[in-house]
């Protein structure tokens, strides 16, 4: 049937063209309570107390809780599957409301309240007295000797973990093989190159804020309904945060106004139930504002790497180091895994004759805390790779794209580390397509001796990314179908729908193992705890590599229960289907078989489904039996045999793969103004087959139009005296607009990974990675002025190209 | 939903300057655009708010008989690009407002709203300085008009009092006719931005187009209030459009008279550099437009 | 304090008590129950709540209800046929698949309106500044602008300002 591979419409467009998708907030009922949080006006220290006076005399206030009032239980936020091992634990340090402030904007107390206004004005009116301590908002500052220490009670100084990886031998020393090196190559054949790259902290700037509302219900059980990636983790959390076994929680997900790593933490959900606790179950709704959503959710870690890379000067790459830090801010939400995973796609990117060193450091500020956003780490670790690949090619005099060519990760690629395989290598692949489409030869000829003040440019960059979190992690996913009488089928995932089109990936998919057409196909967009079988959410870029096994495991067992009664039916067509209004169909059916293959008795495994038919194969001919639904009405009501055909499997996932690809951009700089205008741009993915080119095109779109963002004007600014988020709206955090994107070309090179359910792998996540480094190797290109700090906003351009006398 | 303390539709011009006097915590509002992120801020929360945003009389572009135009305050910033009178007689004023935030503010936005306010940032203003619009401004004593440069008196300050309605705008026919400009508002993005810096410049060129026979440079965010700048006009009066020194002269003398500020936004460097070389760039645009062989 | 206020919304017209501190997109959600229009920052930046007022994209973040007194306003529940057919903008964006997490999706609807409205033929240049008020964080535009075009190019070719 091959209905994976198609462009098929998404599952969703209907409804969401329409305005009758539901969203968290659409699905509130009336006359619910209002909740707004208060924040700390300080950046570090401690509440001390409060005086409500003035905020419980406004009319419409409920309740105020402050965090002197909540459970004293520490919980974890990260959206990672929980673990049954203690070492693997997320680090508990959250606490519903804090008296330890951490982060300008920390939550200190909560108000709910009859409206919206009065519940923002007495959140305004709340006065809190604090101690005070000097704000720590850089790593530096955290690091220093006499920095407060955030989490005393988890950590003894604010460095959430160090830690050291290599790449050779084990205990590799980068500086112990440059003077091996120089031995070996000659002082005079090497180069040495010694740098520090930076990024930026950034915001996600999902459309749809972080909203939530939640009731009890009569039998007791917490009910959230949130805008999440996560529901069964949330469900976890919560049940943590508040003391209650998790049965008695219950998680709702309907459709989320995207997330890309920030709705993969769990936010307010906690709060939010306790909220309706306090307020004897009513339901309680608390929408974050932008701002709030800005300070207060996750950003993405801005990582500082300080680089040290050694190659012969016929561009042999020889020895890197990465000493890589991050900030991460005041919770420690993913903790660790992003830092770790940022050193790892250093090590992995490219092959160093000698070995490579990676230390990585996470750690602890007082500022807007770090989680996961798209791409988990992988940005940034590519901005760093990449700033040291193009410095160095430039540094020897040699073509980057040679460079790359020479010196990247190779196929059949193995990380010792982890195993982690590159089971369907497509990069170079990649770069050739990438290089050829844009035309790289001719541009870096024509390109070359640009006086003046406007240049062009070309640039590239290339990335590899792992599809999934194992063997880092648990991966498991759960899938359950329901055969209706008509012969559809209700398909039922934990994972989610976040606008990325998972529902529609997997409704293709289930189609193609049933052999149920596609539009027969109904996928249950919502996830609610209390039904959906378990998954741990959307992210890494898993879904449809994790959790679309399940649908292939799931759907594989549905068709063979279809199969086996419909084998029955034939087999038992004279005694027990005789009766029935199908008497005739499978008479018919029977004869046909029978004429064609002579049995004795029909197997379900002799039958197949092809576009919703119980059909046999003989050689090329298809015998057509009959529908689908005829098997499945027989099957809910005969008198002889009633079963309800349904199926429902976990797949515990022990796989993952790489994806890669590359990005090539062709620009214009206009120094005098210090703006960089794309001309054209070229991004191509290896990502394995795709379930759907449309759906995936679409994807690398918007992963590109992030990047680009990274790379030119996305920064979040921090006061450095105060802590707190100086620009907090959508105004001055600056995502691209329509009138910023060029258009964005996409090509893929489909090669079918062995590991993935129907030959695909990652897709999610890569597109987010490569245009800022592109951008910034087009630039170096265009003026010989290499940018070591993103985004290269106009006023660090104006800058670097005055410093070079270029303006 | 908004934290007002109580909300009054004005039916005319008379009747909110009525409705002003009546309660000293009103405030106006006209298109919402600024007011009301004022409020949900908490700046303003707690106000009254008066609103103009219906009154007829405010809106739309006229031709006055003696050949001037007059532009209602209340008139948003697409109906002003939009207007048959503006495009053909002060196009530069229609894209100038063209460039404020996205479509959908500019469909409520005003100008009016914009001058009054008092921001540097403003992208009108820059252009009416150019213009050397005058405001009509009526409050309880009557009505009085105020020349633009003596309008704005600090950051967000301006001499009209609280109790006076902005009723609009005239620019003198010896102020549009026969000049030709342009207005570039230079944003971190193409859209959705307050401006960096907003340089406007106009040129009247001899009626042979050799020659400039007048300049006009404006600037927004180069100093606490837009302002204009004097000396760089009389730099390049009279001087030929083909001048080899035109443009450095003119941009050397413009970067005498402003005063930009550092700010986490942008750096007083980086606004210098956009000052010098925005003001060559307007220059040398407005001189094309008005007919002028510019070398290339 | 509760006014009364009259207008047309998706061309029924309605008389409702409303909150004079409500916003025309407060009224929409919570006494309409027109969940289309969606809120996203609250001050304009986003796009997600425009709709039409006299057939013009606004903010209804931004925009007072009362402002709306006698005025026609419009959503995408609007835009729907009677028996439930697609306009063929909607059916644009579905074909081109320029919708992911769908939450811009009705506001850039709307500002679609709009543009295909006036019969006017633009270029991709025009049209992103057109939708430039509408920030959207999954497509990157590319199919939302696809989309754009090609009902453009359709309605100009029907209805076009020059015929």
């Amino acid at each position: 049937m091959d209905i994976v591979g198609q462009k098929v419409t998404r599952v969703d467009a209907y409804g969401k063209v329409t305005g009758e998708a539901k969203y968290t907030a659409d699905t509130e009922p009336r006359d619910i309570l209002h909740a707004a949080v208060v924040h700390s006006t300080i950046a570090n220290g401690l509440v001390k107390s409060f005086d409500l006076s003035e905020a419980l005399k406004v009319p419409g206030v409920v309740k105020i809780v402050t965090c002197f009032d909540v459970p004293d239980i520490g919980f974890p936020t990260a959206g990672h599957p929980w673990s049954v091992e203690e070492k693997h634990q997320d680090i508990c340090d959250r606490k519903l409301l804090n008296k330890r402030v951490r982060l300008y904007g920390d939550d200190i107390a909560a108000v709910v309240a009859t409206d919206e206004v009065a519940a923002k004005k007495a959140a305004r009116l709340v006065k809190a007295e604090y101690e005070e301590y000097k704000p720590i908002t850089t790593v530096e500052e955290a690091l220093a000797e006499d920095a407060t220490v955030l989490h005393p009670e988890v950590r003894k100084d604010n460095v959430i973990v160090k830690s050291h990886m290599t790449m050779g031998e084990a205990d590799f020393k980068f500086d112990e093989a440059v003077k091996k090196a120089e031995e070996e190559y000659g002082k005079d054949n090497l180069v040495l190159l010694e740098k520090e790259y930076d990024t930026p902290r950034i915001s996600h700037c999902h459309i749809e804020l972080p909203v939530s509302w939640a009731y009890v219900e009569p039998n007791g059980k917490v009910t959230i309904t949130s805008s999440t990636q996560i529901p069964h983790i949330v469900r976890n959390s919560v049940a943590m945060a508040l003391g209650l076994p998790i049965g008695k929680v219950r998680v709702i997900k309907p459709y989320i106004g995207g997330g890309f790593g920030n709705k993969q933490d769990v936010l307010y959900e906690p709060l939010n139930a306790y909220l309706s606790m306090v307020c004897g179950g009513r339901p309680v709704r608390l929408e974050i504002s932008r701002e709030e959503t800005i300070i207060g959710t996750r950003t993405r870690h801005a990582i500082k790497g300080k680089v040290k890379a050694l190659c012969t000067k016929d561009g042999k790459l020889l020895a890197r180091k990465l000493e890589a830090y991050a900030n991460n801010g005041a919770y420690a939400s993913h903790g660790h895994a992003i830092c770790a995973n940022c050193g790892t796609v250093f090590k992995d990117l490219y092959h160093d004759d000698m070995g490579t060193e990676v230390d990585c450091w996470t750690v602890y500020t007082s500022s807007p805390t770090a989680g996961a956003m798209r791409a988990y780490g992988i940005p940034q670790s590519v901005w760093i790779t990449e700033c040291m690949t193009e410095d160095l090619a430039h540094a020897i005099g040699m073509d980057p794209y040679e460079f790359r060519m020479k010196n990247c990760m190779e196929e059949g690629f193995k990380d010792p580390g982890n195993g982690i395989t590159f089971h369907s290598y497509g990069l170079k692949k990649c770069m050739e397509i990438g290089a050829e489409r844009i035309g790289y030869k001719e541009k870096l000829e024509a390109y070359k001796n640009q006086t003046g003040k406007v240049r062009r440019g070309i640039g590239m960059a290339i990335f590899c990314y792992k599809t999934g979190v194992y063997p880092i992690s648990l991966e498991t996913a759960s899938c359950r179908m329901v055969l209706n009488q008509d012969g559809s089928a209700q398909l039922v995932m934990g994972a989610t729908e976040i606008g990325q089109g998972a529902d529609t990936v997997f409704s293709q998919m289930a189609a193609e193992t049933t052999g149920i057409s596609f539009d027969k196909i109904y996928i249950v967009s919502t996830q609610d705890t209390d039904v959906t079988p378990f998954d741990t959410g959307a992210y890494a870029s898993r879904q449809t590599y994790v959790s679309g096994m399940a649908v292939k495991k799931c759907a594989g067992i549905l068709r063979e229960r279809i199969l086996d009664y419909a084998a029955y039916m034939i087999n038992n067509e004279v005694t027990d289907i005789s009766k029935t209004i199908y008497a005739d169909v499978v008479k018919a059916a029977k004869e046909r078989l029978l004429k064609a293959m002579p049995v004795d008795e029909v197997q379900g495994s002799m039958l197949d489904i092809v576009n919703s038919r119980v059909v046999a194969h003989k050689g090329e001919e298809i015998i057509d039996l009959f529908d689908v639904g005829v098997v499945a009405d027989t099957a809910f009501y005969s008198l002889d045999r009633s079963e309800h055909i349904t199926a429902e499997c976990t797949n515990h996932c022990k796989d993952n793969t790489f994806a890669s690809g590359c990005c090539f951009v062709d620009v214009e700089v206009d120094m005098a103004v210090g703006k960089v205008d794309i001309k054209n741009i070229v991004q191509v993915h290896d990502s394995g087959i795709l379930i759907n080119p449309k759906l995936a095109e679409a994807q690398v779109h918007g992963g590109m139009s992030m990047s680009l963002g990274y790379g030119l004007s996305e920064e979040l600014l921090v006061d450095p005296k105060t802590g707190r988020v100086l620009n907090d709206n959508l105004l001055d955090y600056k995502i691209p607009t329509a009138m910023d994107t060029p258009k964005l070309n996409v090509e893929f090179v489909q090669l079918e990974d062995p590991t993935g359910p129907y030959g695909n792998k990652a897709l999610g996540e890569p597109p987010a990675i490569p245009v800022a480094p592109a951008i910034r190797s087009a630039i170096l290109n265009a003026t010989g002025v290499s940018m070591d700090v993103t985004p290269m906003t106009p006023q660090r351009l104006i800058e670097a190209f005055k410093k070079e006398g270029l303006i | 939903m908004f934290d007002i303390k109580s909300f009054y539709e004005a039916k005319d011009v008379k009747d909110a300057v009525r409705a002003l006097v009546n309660d000293p915590d009103a405030e106006i509002i006209s298109g919402g655009t600024d007011v009301l992120i004022r409020v949900r801020e908490g700046k303003d929360a707690g106000k009254s708010l008066v609103s103009i945003h219906n009154i007829a009389e405010l809106k739309g572009v006229k031709l006055l008989p003696d050949g001037d135009i007059f532009i209602g305050a209340g008139t948003a910033f697409s109906h002003i690009t939009n207007d048959a009178l503006i495009k053909e007689k002060i196009n530069m004023l229609g894209e100038a407002v063209d460039t404020v935030g996205g479509p959908q503010i500019r469909n409520t936005g005003t100008i009016g709203g914009n001058i009054c306010n008092g921001a540097t940032s403003a992208d009108s203003a820059s252009t009416m300085w150019a213009l050397n619009a005058e405001l009509v401004l009526e409050g309880p004593d009557g009505e009085r008009i105020v020349p633009i440069n003596e309008f704005y008196t600090g950051p967000g300050k301006t001499v009209r009092d609280r109790c006076e309605v902005c009723k609009g705008f005239i620019i003198r026919k010896e102020n549009f006719e026969g000049w030709y400009g342009r207005y570039i508002k230079y944003g971190k993005r193409n859209a959705m931005e307050i401006a960096t810096l907003g340089c406007a410049v106009r040129v009247k060129l001899s009626e042979d187009k050799k020659n400039i026979e007048e300049a006009r440079l404006a600037y927004g965010v180069a100093g606490p209030t837009p302002l204009r700048c004097h000396k760089a006009e009389a730099a390049v009066k009279g001087r030929a459009v083909n001048d080899p020194e035109l443009y450095d002269v003119f941009a050397r003398e413009a970067l005498t008279e402003v005063n930009p500020r550092s700010s986490w936004r942008a750096s007083k460097e980086f606004r210098l550099q956009l000052i010098e070389e925005l003001c060559k760039r307007g220059l040398k645009d407005a001189i094309e437009l008005a007919g002028g062989e510019v070398d290339a | 304090m509760l006014k009364i206020v009259h207008m047309t919304v998706n061309g029924r017209e309605v008389e409702l008590a409303v909150d004079e501190r409500e916003s025309l997109l407060d009224t929409l959600r919570n006494r309409l129950g027109l969940t289309s229009v969606k809120k996203g920052c609250e001050v304009g930046e986003c796009g997600a709540c425009t709709v039409l007022v006299n057939g013009e994209a606004i903010d209804s973040c931004i925009y007072l209800t009362l402002w709306a007194e006698g005025k026609s306003v419009m959503t995408v529940e609007g835009l729907k046929g009677p028996n439930g057919e697609l306009s063929p903008i909607q059916k644009a964006f579905i074909e081109e698949a320029a919708v992911q997490c769908g939450f811009c999706t009705p506001g850039l609807i709307m500002s679609a309106v709009e543009i295909v409205g006036t019969g006017k033929k633009y270029n991709r240049e025009e049209l992103k500044k057109l939708i430039s008020g509408h920030l959207c964080r999954c497509t990157g535009y590319e199919n939302i602008l696809n989309a754009m075009e090609r009902i453009v190019e359709e309605t100009y070719k029907v209805c076009g300002d020059d015929k």
